[in-house]
């Protein structure tokens, strides 16, 4: 016979944690999912000198701008299925029903889905910038620009994906969303790249940045946990 | 004890059931009938609060469960028509993520798994199992959840014959010690249920049998 009042605590850490390990697995049991953004990464940036051309003073120049629309464009494709398969199988209605608050286990999901596919991005880029004859001295400034502007991205586009995973054809509707809210990341990391070209301070720029970060890490979550609350009923 | 409260809930302009009234309290469970589309399963989520009744309120000890969502939470199990079974992962990753986010009352998984007869497949990812199987991988939590009130819907669906048994003996265990049950389902229930009371959802009303 069981007894109803006892139970094993719940804690909101170890909700957290397993969130994070269960979204890891799921990665690497579908390394598909995995590697898809990167090698769509890969094969945008390499098209770029193919389609314009192979001169190192265009590439030079055009380089940061091609990095980064490829990385927005490979962020699009995390985040189009990000919430999916978990609202398909009904996941999403058990985090709601859990004691454990909608925006924590949002947050873990989202902290482990930046680490599987968006870090990943920042650690190639390096050789891309190589491949578009970026300067050296400018490459520090191109990851720390990627480094704080794809969560961002991720975080944004993730509110899009709740909103719209419901629907049937949510893609085109993501698309339109999302895309809009990007630009201003978009301006602020190629103007802070373009700073870096020219030997100057781009503190200004990854202040704003970071404080984009900060603002989405901070209400993404709880407006997606609205969201999909709103996509459930 | 369960209240309902004058429930009324609307789809897309058509009203499903107006104000609806029913107790359910501690050892009694009741099963929603009604024909597809009536709004059984509409009816168990605007109990837990996942769809937004258009009326009425639902009270849990004496109070509206909007104004402590989360104490009513922390004892109600639910199994949806969407199982919450993830097909990329094993039976016993499924569980075990399961139980970080509800409470219960062991973490045994491995003599849940073997009471819905899957021992041998805990360790084979959902996806290669059967549709009963499958299902039978979110029964198991019913011999590890600690909550007072389960919310079943339609928990016989793809189950063979000796499993229904196996699930309505659990339920008997469950009514014993003091919990409740509310279920939906198309087939008579076979056990003897003392305390069993059914709902008919018709076109717009529910009547109390």
């Amino acid at each position: 016979m069981n007894n109803l009042s006892t139970s094993k605590p719940l804690s909101y850490w170890s909700a957290f944690k397993s969130i994070f390990i269960r979204e890891i697995k799921l990665a690497w049991q579908k390394p598909t999912q995995l590697v898809q953004p990167v090698v769509f990464f890969l094969i945008v940036v390499t098209l770029f000198p193919l389609g314009i051309s192979p001169a190192p003073k265009t590439l030079q120049m055009i380089g940061p701008g091609v990095i980064w629309i490829a990385a927005i464009l490979a962020i699009m494709l995390v985040v189009e299925r990000l919430f999916r398969q978990d609202f398909q199988e009904g996941t999403i209605e058990a985090w709601l029903l859990s004691t454990v608050p909608m925006s924590l286990l949002v947050g873990a999901k989202l902290l482990a889905a930046w680490f599987i596919s968006c870090s990943v991005l920042v650690l190639i880029t390096p050789v891309l910038a190589l491949l578009m004859n970026i300067e050296t001295h400018v490459i520090p400034a191109l990851m720390l620009s990627l480094m704080v502007g794809t969560p961002i991205l991720l975080f944004v586009g993730a509110i899009g994906n709740a909103l719209t995973v419901g629907l049937n054809q949510g893609g085109v509707l993501l698309s339109l969303l999302v895309l809009p809210l990007y630009i201003p990341v978009l301006i602020f990391a190629t103007s802070l790249i373009e700073a870096a070209t020219l030997n100057m301070s781009y503190t200004g720029q990854m202040s704003i940045l970071i404080s984009m970060l900060l603002v989405s890490c901070f209400f993404a979550p709880v407006a997606i946990a609205a969201a999909l609350k709103n996509t459930v009923n | 004890m369960l209240e309902v409260q004058g429930l009324t809930c609307f789809r897309q302009n058509r009203c499903l059931f107006a104000d609806l009234n029913f107790v359910l309290s501690e050892h009694q469970i009741c099963q929603i009938e009604g024909p597809n589309g009536a709004g059984k399963s509409t009816l168990l989520r605007a109990i837990l609060g996942l769809f937004r009744a258009d009326e009425g309120q639902i009270i849990w000890s004496g109070k509206s469960t909007t104004q402590q969502a989360e104490l009513f939470l922390q004892q109600v199990f639910f199994l949806g028509h969407k199982f919450a079974i993830n097909s990329d992962l094993t039976p016993w990753q499924n569980l075990e993520f399961w139980s970080a986010l509800n409470p219960t009352q062991n973490d045994d998984f491995a003599s849940a798994l073997t009471k819905v007869g899957l021992t041998g497949l805990e360790h084979i990812p959902c996806h290669s199992l059967s549709a009963g199987q499958h299902r039978r991988v979110a029964l198991a939590r019913l011999w590890l959840t600690n909550t007072k009130l389960w919310v079943l819907d339609e928990p016989f669906t793809a189950i063979d014959k000796s499993g229904v048994q196996l699930l309505q003996q659990r339920f008997n265990s469950h009514l014993t010690s003091g919990g409740m049950i509310l279920l939906t389902s198309h087939q008579d229930l076979s056990q003897e249920f003392t305390q069993l009371h059914t709902i008919k959802l018709t076109d717009n009303t529910g009547e109390i049998i």
